[in-house]
């Protein structure tokens, strides 16, 4: 997957002299998870801006330079010391184009890998989905896929809004043929994974893997799983979830956000406002545990939803 | 005295001692060395304006002005004309803002600049309309330097659609993309980032794009204040530029209050021009109430960033006249207090003054003269700097008192309000244009009218322009509205006609 976020780096870059990346290592370095590999000796130093250790600050250079026309890309070495630079992110990513009438546009990307991985401890295994999804102005999209996380962050450096790409720690060796040809993602659609009759299970991330090992055995025991990756986690793509619920009347929404405020509960909210007659059964979610993530492997697989979860939820939404 | 033509090591030169402009508070003749340098340990060493060890950085208009003027003339007269009518827009637009709030047509927090005009306009009348200014909440006077109508400014703070961001940023965020204001900025030390971020972009124009002006690089300067200086933005921002060379101007406005903390509580080392050097670049220090000493680092400043040689950061000594916001009670800036009643001072001062001159004759006359003396004193009628050693060298008795008098005022808070309003910015360019022939009161008169007139026209065009319709209210959230998504119907939520009107759920 990190090259294909490369991929989608360098054909964007090539295509508009104003695309540029600013973050921590992403120059020299390469990025320190090889997504900006080799772009440096590409593009040049300045187009591909090592930063000092300042995220508050360099976000606000990005904005800065995003309003005075450039599309910077920034990326958070890990999503979780974008918390530095929430302030730029809420106040002025969020809101400038407001507070302004609409005379400056914030067409700037921010990325960077999320997510619980290996025993990487509490504080570089945040999911910030849930801190960021308040603030208005700003979009949210998810990638899951090579073939999704080039057309997502195309579309994202196409934007003329504020995008924050959230990309996964676990999911950057991910392999897939994908298209020689140019091609993008629509920054606010969901993606029909396997289409199914029982249940609507909806999920993004990491947690996608999760649920289709859980459809194997699902569908080994007889079930019918819909399974959808919402992709874009702000605005909700409520067109391709209703068709969804209009066909199954059941939905299990499973993701690695913590329950409390997390994306799942925004879901949950959105839904039943808009498709509360199509719903035979309550909405079950299936979210992380509300702890810091814990270095013990035992402890941190407890933390995040398992497939075996996945199989007896829907097990019980079923019956 | 000509102007020093710029160079860096003038400004990194290692700290000079005071040469003019910059003045302490008038020490009484005849005060006691000791019960003054009593009152210095005391509090008075810590208070910047007794510390003799600024910088100055500008030359210019030290020194004997007329010479100065004569043989280099600091401003044209046009350029003197334009700064006073700049700095007394600022002024009568602030004092029209205070008007409006108190009669409910302005809400929420208004922060008016009153008596920091030289800054801005010293700096922004210097720049081109493609260099950028970035501000804080305290932006009116930066957003009308830097070319936005007044009725524009008005309108805003009216809350109007006719307003510079259509009555959707108020008081506090200020913008405009034709002239290059990108804010406003409610937190402290948030525009600093964003600022940088235009430097940048000023630079990759430059270097990536190979756009750029005639002049060289489009400047951008950053405004902000003393209590910002002790945030991580700014420090880091003082970094990031200084490691790019970005053509941009830290300029601190130094008015030693934030709201009410005291930059002197707040910071371990006050001299803030001094943390500039520490990151690489020139730190300079100005006297902000001179219009044109800021002016002249402007020039320096503005013109070093054009050629690509980096950053500086200025700090302007300035004062605002009027409380943070115009919800502050300002109660932490009134004049000193006694530590002990004037009146034991009085009586003390007697005991010693009868011990002296008990067998003097003149011990009646110097009674009665000493308490009309004190009256004064004691009624605070006459301003602290006029009763000085002329009125009181007579009589060691009142020295003494009045020494006593200045212990209590210099040793913790001296009146500082009276002290710059007495250097008003603008009645000392008034002073400086009718000394040089610059211009006459006449014509000076007839700008002051001209501004007035712009700003009630001004206050006229907020009044009767309309509010902000409900439809405006979703309207500027995203650039491209397809961010609110693919609502139930499989339509973008922005293509439902509901969605215009304001009404539309999202």
């Amino acid at each position: 997957m990190f090259e294909a976020l490369r991929e989608a780096l360098i054909e964007e870059m090539k295509l508009d002299p104003t695309v540029c990346v600013m973050g921590e290592d992403v120059g020299h370095y390469g990025g320190s998870y090889k997504v900006t590999k080799g772009l440096a000796e590409m593009f040049g130093d300045l187009r591909v801006l090592d930063t000092p250790i300042a995220e508050n600050s360099f976000t606000g250079m990005g904005i800065g330079a995003a309003m005075k026309g450039l599309r910077p890309v920034v990326e958070g070495m890990n999503m979780g010391f974008l918390l530095l630079a929430y302030n730029q992110i809420s106040n002025n990513c969020g809101m400038l184009h407001y507070t302004s009438g609409g005379q400056f546009k914030i067409p700037i990307v921010i990325r960077g890998p999320g997510g619980v991985g290996r025993q990487l401890g509490a504080e570089h295994s945040q999911r910030l989905e849930s801190y960021f999804q308040s603030i208005p102005g700003l979009q949210m999209v998810a990638c899951s896929t090579p073939y999704n996380a080039k057309g997502l962050m195309k579309a994202a450096i196409r934007s003329e809004n504020p995008v924050v790409l959230f990309e996964h720690v676990l999911l950057y060796n991910m392999k897939e043929k994908i298209p020689d040809e140019e091609y993008i993602c629509c920054l606010e659609e969901a993606e029909m994974v396997r289409p199914g009759e029982h249940v609507t299970i909806l999920t993004y991330s990491r947690m996608r893997y999760h649920v289709m090992q859980a459809a194997k055995t699902l569908v080994n025991k007889g079930y019918d799983p819909e399974v959808i990756d919402i992709r874009s986690l702000k605005p909700f793509d409520l067109h391709t979830i209703g068709n969804s619920i209009k066909k199954t009347h059941r939905v299990l929404i499973v993701e690695e956000c913590m329950r409390t405020g997390g994306i799942g509960a925004s879901l949950r909210s959105a839904i039943i406002d808009n498709f509360w007659d199509y719903l035979d059964a309550p909405i079950m979610c299936l979210s992380s545990q509300d702890v810091p993530t814990p270095y013990a492997a035992t402890l941190e697989d407890a933390t995040v939803v398992q497939p075996a979860q996945i199989v007896a939820a829907v097990e019980q939404i079923c019956q | 005295m000509a102007a020093a033509s710029f160079t860096a090591a003038k400004f990194l030169a290692p700290v000079a001692a005071r040469s003019g402009g910059e003045k302490a508070p008038p020490l009484p003749a005849g005060a006691s060395s000791s019960s003054f340098a009593r009152a210095m340990r005391r509090g008075g060493a810590h208070h910047p304006r007794l510390r003799t060890a600024l910088a100055v950085s500008s030359d210019v208009l030290a020194g004997n002005k007329a010479q100065a003027a004569a043989a280099n003339p600091a401003v044209t007269r046009e350029e003197a004309l334009e700064l006073y009518e700049d700095m007394v827009l600022g002024r009568v637009f602030e004092d029209m803002c205070a008007q409006m709030y108190y009669r409910g047509k302005m809400f929420g927090f208004v922060h008016l600049y009153n008596g920091q005009e030289a800054v801005s306009t010293g700096f922004i009348k210097y720049l081109n309309q493609a260099d950028c200014v970035v501000s804080t909440y305290r932006d009116h006077v930066h957003a009308l330097s830097k070319g936005v109508p007044a009725r524009s400014v008005m309108a805003e703070l009216f809350g109007k659609a006719t307003g510079c961001c259509r009555g959707q940023g108020g008081s506090m965020h200020m913008f405009s993309a034709p002239h290059n204001l990108l804010g406003g900025f409610a937190f402290i030390g948030e525009g600093i980032p964003v600022a940088t971020g235009a430097a940048f972009a000023a630079k990759y124009r430059h270097e990536v794009l190979k756009q750029s002006g005639p002049d060289g690089l489009d400047v951008t300067v950053a405004f902000f204040g003393d209590g910002t200086c002790n945030n991580g933005q700014f420090f880091e921002c003082l970094n990031m530029a200084q490691l790019w060379k970005l053509p941009i101007i830290f300029v601190v406005e130094n008015n030693l209050w934030a709201i009410g903390m005291s930059h002197l509580r707040a910071t371990s080392d006050p001299e803030i021009f001094k943390k500039g050097p520490a990151f690489g670049m020139p730190g300079v220090h100005v006297d902000g109430m001179d219009v044109l000493k800021v002016r002249e680092v402007a020039k320096e400043a503005i013109d070093r960033a054009r050629r690509g040689e980096g950053p500086t950061l200025v700090e302007c000594e300035t004062y605002r006249f009027r409380g943070h916001s115009l919800a502050d009670p300002d109660e932490l800036r009134k004049p000193g207090k006694d530590y002990f009643p004037v009146s034991f001072y009085f009586f003390a001062s007697l005991v010693k003054f009868l011990v002296l001159t008990r067998l003097s004759g003149e011990m009646e006359n110097g009674i009665k003269a000493s308490l009309a003396k004190f009256a004064v004193v004691w009624y605070s009628v006459v301003p602290i700097e006029l009763v000085n050693e002329t009125l009181l060298s007579d009589f060691s008795f009142l020295s003494s008192l009045h020494s006593s008098y200045l212990i209590c005022q210099h040793s913790d808070r001296y009146d500082e309000k009276s002290h710059y309003a007495a250097r008003d910015p603008i009645t000392a360019l008034k002073k400086y244009i009718i000394e040089e022939n610059l211009g006459t009161e006449s014509e000076l008169k007839s700008i002051e009218k001209k501004i007035e007139d712009v700003v009630e026209e001004a206050v006229e065009f907020a009044d009767a322009s309309p509010h902000p319709p409900r439809s405006q209210l979703l309207e500027n959230v995203f650039a491209d509205p397809k961010g609110f998504g693919i609502g139930p119907d499989g339509k973008y939520r922005c293509e439902d006609p509901k969605f215009t009107q304001g009404t539309a759920q999202v």
